[in-house]
């Protein structure tokens, strides 16, 4: 009679338990990665509404494609590292966290580089979406890579092989994901605007 | 004791991050302190601090660092550190909300004190504002989340069978992140106040006093409560409902709490999004809301109202909720068109995002909106209209138990009727245009809110007092509360509809001499509404020292929470209970018991 619902109790099978934690696991972060994705969405928005889709001619055109490029591709090496953790494989999933916090840094790096050449002020109106957008998404981009060194750091002796132990490693990849779509959008509406 | 060590935490955290500011500040040629940008940095480093010291560190954060984390204490202590149990974080949130009640409701005793005669009799005007916007913000804080933060957490997982709700951690953090949003709503008073009400409109917002700041950085942490509560919600309802517990059985306070938690988990990133443009400004000098470089402070009501809008919903939901629990209940009758009640539900969530611009028709917004803004607005009171009719459905030729709850709930479909077709007329341009900031608006919004969910808050409170407690509440003290609340509530503001429509502003410290005898009128009557709340707390502090224990289910009602004892035992069921029918079968013929409690043994089949 349960089939239809899920409940709560102690499974008399510890996997099960495990399993039915992971599904409400995903469930909260997914959650909180829509409402966090809602606050994005506003600042996107609200780039429109006060500076149209204006462009500031002194944008580094070449700079952003980089660390776009780069990023995307960290993406690539998360989902390495969360399908080598599952199939047990866990020095290559290192190996790939390793290479995804170091594309991360590059990436924040860029955005720092960027901020520093750039050309406007926050008091204009392209400025004040440029920066708030880049740096709340540079924001999300650093927190992201503090759970993959955390990650990271945790991931030896096996901890996070196979079944519902690697939970931790696909809820950061899961947000590693996130931030670089969130990229996905913010890039073109802030350097490929006509 | 942890809150000590929060405190002196959190006064460490400030101290220092307003010093590695002042550092990087003093080296680059500028002074050590400066009001807005020390605020905004020291605040989330105290917070931090804070949170380590109530237990975040012992109970949790300990195990990131490969510690052990310690197990919680019994008896009343466990109130006043980290707890993760969801019936302690119900009466953490219940008491601190009451308070916060009580002393925004004295603020509103001295607003009232001051809008009795022409001229300024107590305040300056500074301190009117600021008494005013303390008012608003804390009962909006108190409005928003005493339902779902009070009786979400303690009723909820009892009656869907859960032993928990599905964070219990993030269920503790959220709760500690409120003490510090009155704090820091307490001390921006105390460093000279704020303007803006609760609302935070700039231009004013982003060029008054430094008050603002605080009053930013609280209410963007209020919002990550109320965000991290509404994730939580929605995952255990979704997640940790017990065997048989499909979705047409669920308790309809269950999908009330479900509706509001939907619209508080999307929509609240409005209010901290704005919020957060208005810091930017102020402290990093962006311009969003600087015309002068092409900002728009239209583009804050925008976002604000997106907002601020639903989350009038996220505290009347579950308060429609609660209603409609104690008048079936209390009426012996099952719940009048459940299922369309749940839609209705459903359909003011959906309708509740694209509404908001109904604020902005004198705010200059681009005229093609108006329109649209005033259809949809109509439109949610189809859903609401709804809801209604299965309140009167319930209570239609039932055995109506006139017990303290069921006269608040009662007063609720009252008051609730008058908020909602004062509505109409602010929803319609040509006549919003006439009534915009005046009166009318605060007398239907306190109709909607106070008549409407502090009504329902009292309903619940009444109701599932014994349960949370074990002891039963003095009935005779419960209807004196009843009767001068309502009656005081009703001759404030019906007054204030009319002082509106003759045209006298909002949010103002003094006003023409011509409005001073209704002024005169709603003051003396707001003082025996305030009068009625003494009534309350004398209640409830007595009820609960010295009342007479309760029995496990005073109001002989079906839902899981009463099958329990008062109150639960540690794990909510010994068993596993199982459901097998409907919540709210009063009187149907060969209707199953909505839920059996099974043994132990037993929770190895389901």
């Amino acid at each position: 009679m349960a089939a239809a619902v899920s409940h709560s109790h102690e499974h008399a099978d510890p996997v099960a338990h495990a399993w039915h934690r992971v599904r409400i696991n995903r469930l909260g972060l997914w959650l909180f990665l829509i409402s966090d994705g809602a606050l994005f969405a506003i600042f996107a928005a609200s780039r429109f509404y006060i500076a149209g889709t204006a462009i500031d001619p002194h944008l580094n055109q070449l700079l952003g494609l980089a660390i776009t490029s780069l990023l995307l591709l960290s993406s690539f090496s998360a989902y390495r590292a969360e399908t080598a953790f599952a199939h047990g494989n866990t020095a290559h999933g290192r190996t790939m966290l390793l290479a995804t916090i170091l594309m991360g840094l590059l990436f924040v790096g860029g955005v720092a580089y960027e901020w520093s050449i750039a050309e406007f002020a926050a008091s204009e109106v392209y400025g004040t979406a440029f920066f708030s957008m880049t740096g709340m998404h540079a924001f999300h981009v650093v927190t992201g890579l503090l759970f993959l060194a955390v990650i990271w750091a945790r991931s030896g002796g096996g901890r996070y092989s196979q079944g519902p132990a690697v939970w931790p490693v696909t809820a950061v990849v899961i947000y590693w994901h996130f931030v670089d779509v969130v990229w996905v959008f913010f890039y073109p509406t802030l350097y490929l605007l006509k | 004791m942890a809150i000590l060590v929060g405190l002196v935490l959190a006064v460490v955290g400030f101290v220092a991050g307003t010093g590695i500011l002042g550092g990087i500040r003093t080296s680059m040629g500028l002074e050590y302190w400066s009001t807005d940008m020390s605020w905004s940095v020291g605040y989330p480093v105290a917070l931090i601090g804070w949170l380590i010291g109530v237990g975040g560190w012992k109970y949790w954060a300990v195990e990131w660092f490969g510690g052990k984390a310690a197990t919680p204490p019994k008896g009343v202590k466990r109130y006043f550190e980290w707890n993760m149990d969801h019936k302690v974080i119900g009466i953490q949130y219940g008491v601190t909300f009451v308070v916060l009640f009580l002393l925004s409701g004295l603020t509103a005793m001295l607003i009232r004190f001051e809008l009795m005669n022409s001229g300024m009799q107590l305040f300056t005007e500074d301190q009117y504002n600021s008494a005013m916007s303390f008012h608003g913000i804390g009962m909006v804080a108190v409005a928003v989340a005493i339902m779902l933060g009070a009786f979400g957490n303690y009723i909820v997982p009892l009656q869907i069978g859960a032993r928990d709700m599905a964070f219990p951690r993030v269920n503790a953090l959220s709760y500690w992140l409120v003490p510090p949003v009155a704090i820091m709503l307490i001390i921006a008073l105390l460093i000279g106040g704020w303007d803006t009400g609760w609302t935070a409109y700039p231009p004013l917002s982003v060029l008054t006093k430094s008050g603002q700041v605080l009053f930013n950085l609280a209410v963007i942490t209020f919002g990550l409560v109320s965000i991290l509560g509404g994730i939580n919600f929605i995952a255990t309802i979704i997640y940790e409902r017990a065997p048989g517990m499909t979705w047409g059985r669920l308790p309809i306070f269950v999908w009330g709490a479900f509706a509001g938690s939907l619209i508080a988990f999307f929509f609240t990133q409005g209010f901290a999004a704005g919020l957060l443009m208005i810091l930017l400004d102020r402290v990093v000098g962006t311009s969003f809301f600087h015309a002068a470089e092409g900002g728009s402070p239209i583009l804050y009501e925008h976002v604000f109202w997106f907002y601020s809008h639903p989350a009038v919903y996220v505290m009347v939901l579950p308060a429609f909720g609660a209603v409609l629990e104690v008048l079936a209940h209390m009426s012996r009758k099952p719940l009048y068109a459940y299922r369309w009640v749940v839609g209705a539900l459903l359909g003011i969530v959906a309708i509740s995002g694209v509404v908001w611009a109904h604020h902005m028709f004198t705010s200059g917004m681009e005229d093609y909106l108006h329109a649209p803004f005033l259809v949809l607005t109509e439109m949610i009171s189809i859903p609401t209209g709804i809801i209604f009719l299965s309140a009167i459905g319930t209570i239609w030729a039932g055995r109506l138990w006139m017990r303290t709850p069921m006269l608040f709930a009662l007063a609720f479909i009252f008051n609730f009727t008058v908020g909602g077709l004062t509505g109409i007329y602010l929803a319609d341009v040509p006549t919003d245009i006439h009534l915009h900031d005046t009166y009318f608006v605060v007398a239907h919004f306190h109709y909607t809110i106070m008549g409407g969910e502090i009504f329902a808050l009292f309903a619940a409170l009444y109701y599932w007092f014994p349960k949370m407690t074990g002891r039963q509440f003095n009935e005779t003290l419960g209807k004196i509360h009843f009767w001068i609340m309502f009656i005081g509530f009703q001759l404030v503001f019906i007054p204030m509809f009319q002082v509106g429509v003759k045209g006298m502003n909002r949010r103002v410290a003094d006003y023409p001499e011509a409005y001073e005898d209704f002024n005169r009128f709603i003051s003396w009557s707001g003082f025996l509404l305030g009068i009625s709340f003494i009534f309350f707390a004398a209640n409830m502090v007595l009820s609960w020292v010295r009342g007479e224990r309760a029995v496990a289910n005073p109001w002989g009602a079906s839902t899981l929470e009463w099958q329990v004892s008062s109150p639960p035992p540690e794990h909510n069921f010994e068993g596993q209970p199982v459901i097998q029918g409907g919540a709210y079968e009063y009187g149907v013929p060969n209707a199953p018991a909505h839920a059996r409690m099974g043994t132990a043994a037993a929770t190895e089949n389901v």
